[in-house]
């Protein structure tokens, strides 16, 4: 069931382009509940870490590292064709489970879309914990940071437009 | 050793119950212990029947308050058997004392050029006021170094050791790796030369019996939260001569003698290092938490933990492809290892899911952390109510998160 689900997920993310991060959270969702306890819900957040693009050697520089006190976060994001992509990488791995997921979500879109996006498949999945200002592990600096590259991409798409 | 040991477990409520659907093994004791429902109850029923603030008024109430915070100093000083009770100083925790003596140590005492000796196995509480107070006062921090095996090496202590030296400050116990340092032997060494030694007893006085008189150290720190007793409450022992000698470090009221608008005169100890008004209720909860520990006595807390701690040693080291960095001769209560190919903070992260309270992280000692060249560890931490069960449940943990991590 487990190597399915992964399968799943895998053509999930082929399809990314079309679906909107609305349904990609509710596909996440739905992927985690068949999950009834902690220890399935990490083996597969672990799983899923190992997909994750990681980022080049080039952009693991110290102004991409998002310091937390538990682990450390590097974020790079690039712009191309109007869609926002971002490439991540942290030194744990569950922490980079759930990079992977916010990637998912997130990446290869137009900058507006991530500015206004409401983040709520973190909380249905029972991770919300990560993403709160006392974990301290970059998760949430690393989504504020991601917002603000879009914002960054979005005003000077504006600009140049004007 | 306790005859019946569920007996002592029973008295600490917040053991008995489960977290995300197990039971809790509450492993994070060097960081804060939980509070006994003695301890409990006598801080609601101070609340409830007695709280008023003391030493300043002539009503019943805080006649009663006064007295009750008096008492507490008493029951503080017999317990670490403080010559005088004025020798006792109530504070908020150990950052606050340690701030106290290196803040007022500096103003009087610290001439530009003179050195403060602390050492690399110390809690971030012990090393940044004296950085602070090193750089305000042009003098020199210097610090006596660790060894593999996660002790301090102290060969080096006769040549560290200067006339310059105008303090010594050292753990008497490592929070992140549970080391017992050899204090006796650099308290009198440092005598030797008249330096004055502080000794940072947050994590021994919980379980160790300490006597500072037999020490000798001229100051002794620790906090009420890590030995069964409420936050927000602490202990600085000094000398008379010593804290006599000190500059006040915070002023306003309750600390002083005469007030005009020119010049103010200082109460006498310890109110002048006691301003504002001070947790007198957190001190009196403290004073319930050691006389709890003297019922139970600290000889058995110490036996029973000191098998606790081989038993979970034991346990660890038959693990594969653990590493372990508490490897001194003389340890008690807190272990700091990792799996070497997994992040401390994913093992914390499947052992809380698992019901199992542990510390990930630097421990707030990153020298310690530079020294073994890692980002952080795992720190197992025990306490007087813990038993077996509790450290099967933390192995049987580990070896489920060393199995998904490896």
């Amino acid at each position: 069931m487990h190597q399915k689900l992964y399968i799943y997920q895998l053509q999930g993310k082929e399809n990314n382009q079309v679906k909107t991060i609305e349904e990609v959270q509710q596909e996440i969702i739905e992927e985690f509940s068949i999950f009834d306890n902690w220890m399935d819900r990490y083996n597969y957040i672990i799983d899923i870490s190992k997909d994750l693009p990681l980022i080049d050697d080039k952009y693991k520089t110290k102004e991409n590292l998002i310091n937390g006190c538990q682990s450390k976060v590097w974020l790079h994001a690039h712009y191309n064709n109007g869609k926002m992509q971002y490439e991540a990488d942290s030194d744990a791995i569950i922490t980079k489970g759930i990079i992977s997921l916010l990637i998912r979500v997130l990446s290869n879109r137009k900058p507006d879309e991530i500015m206004n996006s409401d983040l709520y498949f973190i909380d249905q999945i029972g991770l919300k914990e990560n993403l709160s200002p006392t974990r301290s592990n970059g998760l949430l600096a690393m989504v504020k940071q991601m917002k603000l590259y879009a914002i960054a991409y979005n005003a000077r798409e504006k600009q140049a437009s004007n | 050793m306790f005859d019946d040991h569920n007996k002592i477990r029973n008295e600490f409520p917040i053991l008995h119950q489960q977290v995300h659907g197990t039971p809790l093994a509450y492993l994070d004791n060097a960081a804060t212990t939980q509070k006994p429902q003695c301890v409990l109850d006598e801080v609601i029923n101070w609340y409830t029947r007695c709280n008023s603030n003391i030493h300043r008024a002539v009503h019943y109430l805080s006649q009663q308050a006064t007295e009750k915070y008096e008492h507490a100093r008493r029951t503080i000083q017999q317990f670490i058997n403080a010559q005088h009770t004025h020798e006792i100083v109530f504070t908020h925790g150990t950052t606050e004392a340690i701030n106290t003596i290196a803040f007022s140590l500096g103003e009087t005492e610290i001439q530009a050029g003179d050195e403060i000796l602390v050492s690399q196995i110390e809690h971030h509480a012990n090393i940044v006021p004296w950085q602070l107070m090193a750089e305000r006062k042009n003098a020199r921090l210097k610090y006596i170094p660790l060894t593999t095996r996660g002790e301090l090496d102290l060969t080096v202590l006769d040549d560290l050791l200067t006339k310059k030296t105008k303090i010594v400050a050292i753990n008497h116990v490592s929070n992140a790796l549970g080391t017992i340092n050899p204090i006796r032997e650099i308290i009198q060494k440092a005598h030797q030369q008249n330096i004055p030694v502080l000794i940072d007893a947050a994590q021994s006085v919980q379980h160790l019996p300490i006597d500072v008189q037999e020490l000798d150290c001229e100051f002794l720190v620790f906090s009420g939260h890590k030995i069964y007793g409420p936050t927000g409450i602490g202990v600085m022992y000094g000398k008379e001569s010593w804290l006599d000698r000190l500059p006040p470090y915070q002023s306003g009221g309750d600390m002083v003698d005469v007030v005009t608008m020119e010049k103010t005169t200082f109460n006498e100890l310890p109110l002048k290092f006691e301003a504002g008004t001070t947790n007198y209720i957190g001190a009196v909860g403290l004073s319930r938490a050691v006389e709890y520990l003297n019922e139970i006595g600290l000889q058995n807390i110490q036996s029973h933990e000191s098998r606790l701690y081989k038993y979970t040693m034991a346990k660890l080291r038959e693990l594969e492809n653990i590493e372990i960095y508490s490897n001194a001769t003389e340890s008690t209560a807190a272990i700091s290892f990792n799996f070497p190919n997994a992040h401390p903070s994913d093992v914390g992260m499947i052992l809380d899911k698992l019901g199992v309270a542990v510390r990930t992280g630097t421990h707030c000692t990153q020298p310690i952390m530079q020294y073994f060249n890692i980002s952080g560890s795992v720190r197992a931490s025990i306490a007087v109510y813990n038993n077996t069960d509790d450290i099967d449940q933390f192995i049987d943990a580990l070896n489920r998160a060393g199995f998904m991590l490896q």
